[in-house]
């Protein structure tokens, strides 16, 4: 009987988890890195759709941005000699190069609870954790927790609590600003629909960011040809050497 | 105005840019300096990866030295010879100055290493500027020094003797050579030209006139500067095209600016505001290695293609 209702219940909370649904819209799902790019602000909204009347509970929304993974060394100055040099390290295996996580409310307490962040990797720590720390490392949690800190500082990593709105339990918004040191890539989306800490319903998808025009241009020159790159680059240095100088006799011999 | 380096990967002022180049440029014109050694840490300044800043430095150097080449070719004061041996140790020098930029950076300490050269030769060439001047301030006030006859030393008694005409000097290749590899390390290490380590040791080692030390230096340091541009493209891919005109925009005008203000001020006091600019950058950099850093932890991402 017990097993019964126990089934009954995980049903009622299936399809709960099926009547309220993401509907999302997104002011882009394309950067573009151009010679002039200074960052870039995604408004990321949408509804939620259901059959049903709104549940007394109230529903909370977390938007998250994650950048492309690579593997990031990690290291720490120590005195030696009278000065500081790099001494000790730790190699991440893949850190997201960009991290934003948007709620509506506190992270931990109110929108998701600790077991369901470990099935979704939501959070920051859980989204370079995951990545594989070194183990045989004393203190490898110190560099891990330097590399958050280091990428909040450059705006690489946010976490805006409470930054979502969520209007009638229905609509939701937010701005998430990213930075100018993008790297390319593909940034998955997530936007998850939690109620008392459970994840009732997930959506997904992309946003493509890319060098475009010259830079484009350049930085695949770089990487596909280093040759040629290199060549190009001395002979503009020589033509605007050469350009100077007959320029300025020019303008001396007046 | 914003710009976006597709290479360093981070945006910043295009008019700032083109500023720094002015500035240095107006410099390297008043002084006849190449300007590598006061740019570099100015683009560790202001944010720059390090490894970035050096080899599109080396980039805009090969810029500014042709230009100035040009001048010294009209002119005839280029010495070929001296210039191709000096040469050929700079592309070796450069190899093995690459070599030893990209082992350090594998082991994290490419940082200090370009930080620690920058303070010790900045330290002593702007020590011995300030020195030099000050003597040079005290000597016209009171004139009728006497200058002291060039010695023969062991340059004189190498093997290897080489007839340099447009020197006028019958001495061994070996020397030169010397110098030239230093110079090419030192290149590819600091982001410089090395015409600031060059030209002393042309003058008081090899012994060459003062006429011909500038334009032969300069014909080295396009071909040197351009061998360390290659190797850093190839092997660290480091070199930020869309930076480097920037630079060099602001660079050769700055310099044709400088060379017209140089000519109308007094040389030694100039000479001693070089030296004190010298040493705040030289200080400025020590400081960063003996103090604690607010940061003890830095990131640094794998580049490659």
């Amino acid at each position: 009987m017990t097993r019964f209702l126990f089934a009954l219940f995980m049903f009622s909370g299936v399809m709960l988890a099926q009547a309220e649904e993401i509907v999302l819209g997104m002011s882009q799902n394309e950067v573009a890195i151009t010679a002039t790019f200074d960052g870039s602000n995604i408004l990321v909204f949408g509804a939620i759709k259901r059959d049903s009347p709104i549940p007394k509970v109230p529903l909370h929304v977390i938007v998250s941005i994650t950048g492309p993974s690579k593997p990031v060394v990690v290291r720490r100055k120590a005195q030696q000699f009278g000065i500081w040099l790099n001494k000790d390290m730790v190699e991440v295996d893949a850190a997201p190069s960009f991290y934003a996580i948007a709620t509506t409310g506190s992270f931990f307490r109110e929108v998701l609870s600790e077991t369901e962040d470990l099935q979704h990797n939501v959070s920051i720590n859980r989204a370079i954790s995951l990545a594989g720390a070194p183990k045989n490392t004393p203190n490898a949690q110190n560099f891990t927790d330097a590399l958050i800190r280091i990428r909040r500082e450059q705006g690489l990593y946010q976490s805006l609590e409470g930054t979502v709105a969520l209007d009638q339990q229905t609509l939701f918004r937010t701005t998430i600003k990213m930075p100018a040191s993008l790297t390319e890539g593909e940034y998955k989306t997530r936007i998850f629909l939690t109620r008392e800490g459970r994840v009732l319903n997930k959506f997904e998808t992309s946003i493509d960011v890319r060098k475009v025009g010259l830079e484009r241009f350049l930085f695949k020159l770089s990487r596909d040809s280093p040759l040629t790159y290199g060549l190009l680059s001395i002979a503009i240095a020589i033509m605007a050497g050469w350009l100077a100088s007959a320029f300025f006799q020019v303008i001396r011999s007046r | 105005m914003q710009i976006y380096l597709p290479i360093a990967e981070v945006s910043v002022n295009a008019f700032l840019l083109l500023g720094l180049g002015g500035l240095v440029g107006i410099l390297s014109g008043m002084f006849g300096v190449g300007g590598g050694f006061l740019m570099t840490p100015l683009l560790f300044f202001i944010g720059i990866p390090p490894a970035v800043a050096v080899a599109t430095e080396a980039n805009q150097i090969v810029a500014s030295s042709f230009s100035g080449a040009l001048a010294h070719f009209k002119r005839r004061t280029v010495d070929f010879k001296m210039g191709l041996v000096l040469m050929l140790g700079g592309l070796l020098g450069a190899a093995l100055g690459v070599l030893l930029f990209n082992y350090l950076k594998s082991l994290g300490q490419v940082d200090l290493l370009v930080r620690l050269c920058y303070v010790v030769f900045l330290g002593i060439i702007g020590g011995l500027m300030f020195i030099e001047s000050l003597n040079a301030i005290l000597k016209s006030r009171n004139p009728g020094g006497v200058k002291k006859r060039r010695e023969r030393n062991l340059v004189h008694s190498l093997p290897f003797k080489v007839r340099f005409r447009t020197s006028g000097l019958y001495i061994s290749a070996i020397p030169p050579f010397v110098v030239g590899v230093f110079v090419g390390i030192l290149s590819a290490i600091m982001g410089v030209g090395g015409g600031f380590i060059m030209v002393p040791a042309m003058i008081y080692i090899i012994g060459m006139p003062t006429k011909v030390v500038v334009g032969t230096s300069l014909f080295q340091i396009i071909f040197v500067t351009a061998f360390t541009t290659i190797l850093h493209a190839t092997t660290n891919y480091t070199v930020d095209m869309v930076l480097a005109v920037l630079l060099l925009v602001g660079g050769v005008i700055g310099a044709q600016v400088g060379t017209q203000l140089g000519t109308r001020l007094k040389a030694e006091q100039l000479r001693i505001l070089l030296a004190f600019m010298v040493l705040t950058v030289c200080g400025k950099l020590a400081l960063d290695l003996l103090l604690q850093p607010a940061e003890l932890y830095s990131l640094s991402v794998a580049q490659g293609p």
